[in-house]
């Protein structure tokens, strides 16, 4: 424990308007703690600021699963645990069950909030690339203001998002898919073994079939780009076409110029590229395997 | 209201913490963003639950908080305000020993012991929520708990065996 721990301060708001409150009084200077998975390992290492902790762990507004007009709407808080023994959530949307339970290990995902998980802003966060594939959109609320905006383009870079000084992640809206039910939800994580780890590369892909052509595509990546990434170029490159080796091989192309991993102290490029690329041509050979109404 | 609410209402210097300990009510004086492990450990006296990583990842600090299984390095105590805590100090059994603790023993479960307390706190999570875990089961409830001295097979068994027991004797306690 290297933190000096009369260098932070920390409150518990009875409620959402307190915690707004709290915030707009000294905008920036307050930090929300939610599981504090994330953040108690940097006090720890003595890399957590000193500074204004705000405690929103269980507060009611930003808590729940709830269906809204055939979307579905998670609060902030939602746990990992929340989301991986959520049978409608695994029924709606697969990859975010797995995504969750490929988080961490039990007591992890007792406590890691999904908000928390979006806030932490790491570009190896297991959940964004499923969030990216199912177009989610978040709400964020301050005393000023509420806006929904789309999950893709939240992060603007390395550990920076849109995300104003006085503002919370209120939840997570994932909007009606319109892919069908013979959609094909592909997820993989690479990490250096399947608990705990954090990943060397996050996969997430969804894709439908028709008439052995490709009807719609969305790929997104974690570990490969300073923040997690959305690969449209590569979508484009089959979507409305079959998919022959050729076409394959195309799409590894591309993809290759899409991301830009680096070499870090859990992986190195090379390793990452070539398992992108891997990735890749296994959801590709999946999808063409799935053929899809009219084949 | 969210639990604690009040008690923190000053914040910069130290909290009064109120806690429920293993049946006992303790009140400890400690910062907001102390660790749970060092209340426990450093304020509270309770040694048996360890520091191994410190950052999440081994699991030896694993206690339950509000019954739920947690990693206490990563525990705040601003954020155990009030909370009921179990930890291995608090395992009881007809014979003295709950009936995990026995199965580690037998089993071999045991070598250098550091693991042990989050071991068994992970177990005793699981057999309450399923009591009759399969192998997989096991295996996965304890895929956050490293023990670098069994190679694990030893420890699976421990908690089946405990499973075993506890199915012919009443619920765990």
């Amino acid at each position: 424990m290297r933190a000096y721990l009369p260098a932070y301060h920390a409150e518990v708001p009875g409620s959402l308007r307190a915690a707004l409150e709290t915030m707009a009084r000294e905008p920036g200077v307050w930090t929300p703690l939610a599981g504090g998975t994330d953040i108690m390992v940097l006090l720890a290492a003595g890399r957590l600021p000193p500074g204004k902790y705000l405690s929103i762990r269980g507060l009611p507004e930003l808590s729940g699963i709830r269906e809204e007009q055939g979307a579905v709407v998670l609060g902030a808080l939602t746990t990992y645990r929340e989301v991986r023994r959520s049978a409608m959530l695994g029924r709606r949307y697969p990859m975010l069950c797995l995504a969750a339970a490929a988080s961490g290990a039990a007591a992890i995902q007792n406590r890691g909030t999904l908000g928390g998980n979006i806030v932490n802003g790491s570009p190896a966060a297991d959940t964004p690339p499923a969030l990216l594939c199912y177009d989610a959109e978040l709400e964020l609320i301050s005393m000023a203001t509420v806006r929904r905006v789309p999950y893709d383009g939240f992060h603007t870079g390395y550990k920076t998002m849109d995300l104003r000084p006085g503002e919370l992640v209120r939840s997570v809206r994932l909007p009606a898919r319109a892919e069908g039910a013979g959609a094909l939800h592909y997820y993989r994580k690479v990490g250096t073994r399947s608990a705990q780890a954090i990943s060397k590369v996050v996969f997430a892909a969804l894709g439908s079939m028709e008439g052995g052509r490709v009807r719609a595509c969305r790929i997104a990546l974690g570990s490969v780009a300073p923040t997690v990434l959305r690969c449209r170029r590569t979508e484009g490159v089959v979507t409305g076409l079959p998919l022959d080796p050729a076409r394959r091989r195309e799409a590894a192309a591309v993809l290759r110029t899409e991301i830009a991993p680096i070499d870090d102290i859990r992986s190195t490029r090379a390793y990452r590229e070539r398992v992108a690329r891997n990735l890749l041509d296994d959801f590709l050979a999946r999808l063409a395997a799935t053929g899809g109404p009219g084949d | 209201m969210n639990p604690g609410s009040q008690a923190v209402r000053a914040a910069g210097g130290p909290i009064r913490l109120r806690l429920q300990v293993n049946g006992h009510r303790r009140e400890v004086d400690c910062f907001p963003m102390a660790r749970l492990l060092d209340v426990l450990r450093e304020g509270l006296g309770l040694t048996g639950t360890k520091e191994g990583c410190g950052e999440g990842e081994c699991g030896a600090c694993a206690v339950l908080l509000d019954g739920v299984l947690v990693q206490s390095c990563l525990v705040p105590a601003v954020q155990a305000q009030e909370a009921s805590v179990e930890t291995i100090e608090g395992l009881r059994g007809p014979g003295g020993l709950h009936p995990l603790q026995e199965a580690f023993l037998e089993a071999g479960g045991t070598q250098c012991g550091i693991c042990t307390p989050g071991m068994v706190l992970a177990a005793l999570a699981l057999l309450r929520e399923e009591p009759d875990p399969d192998e997989a089961a096991i295996r996965a409830a304890l895929a956050g708990n490293l023990c670098r001295c069994t190679g694990y097979v030893r420890i699976v068994d421990a908690v089946a065996r405990a499973a075993a027991r506890l199915a012919s004797g009443g619920p765990p306690s």
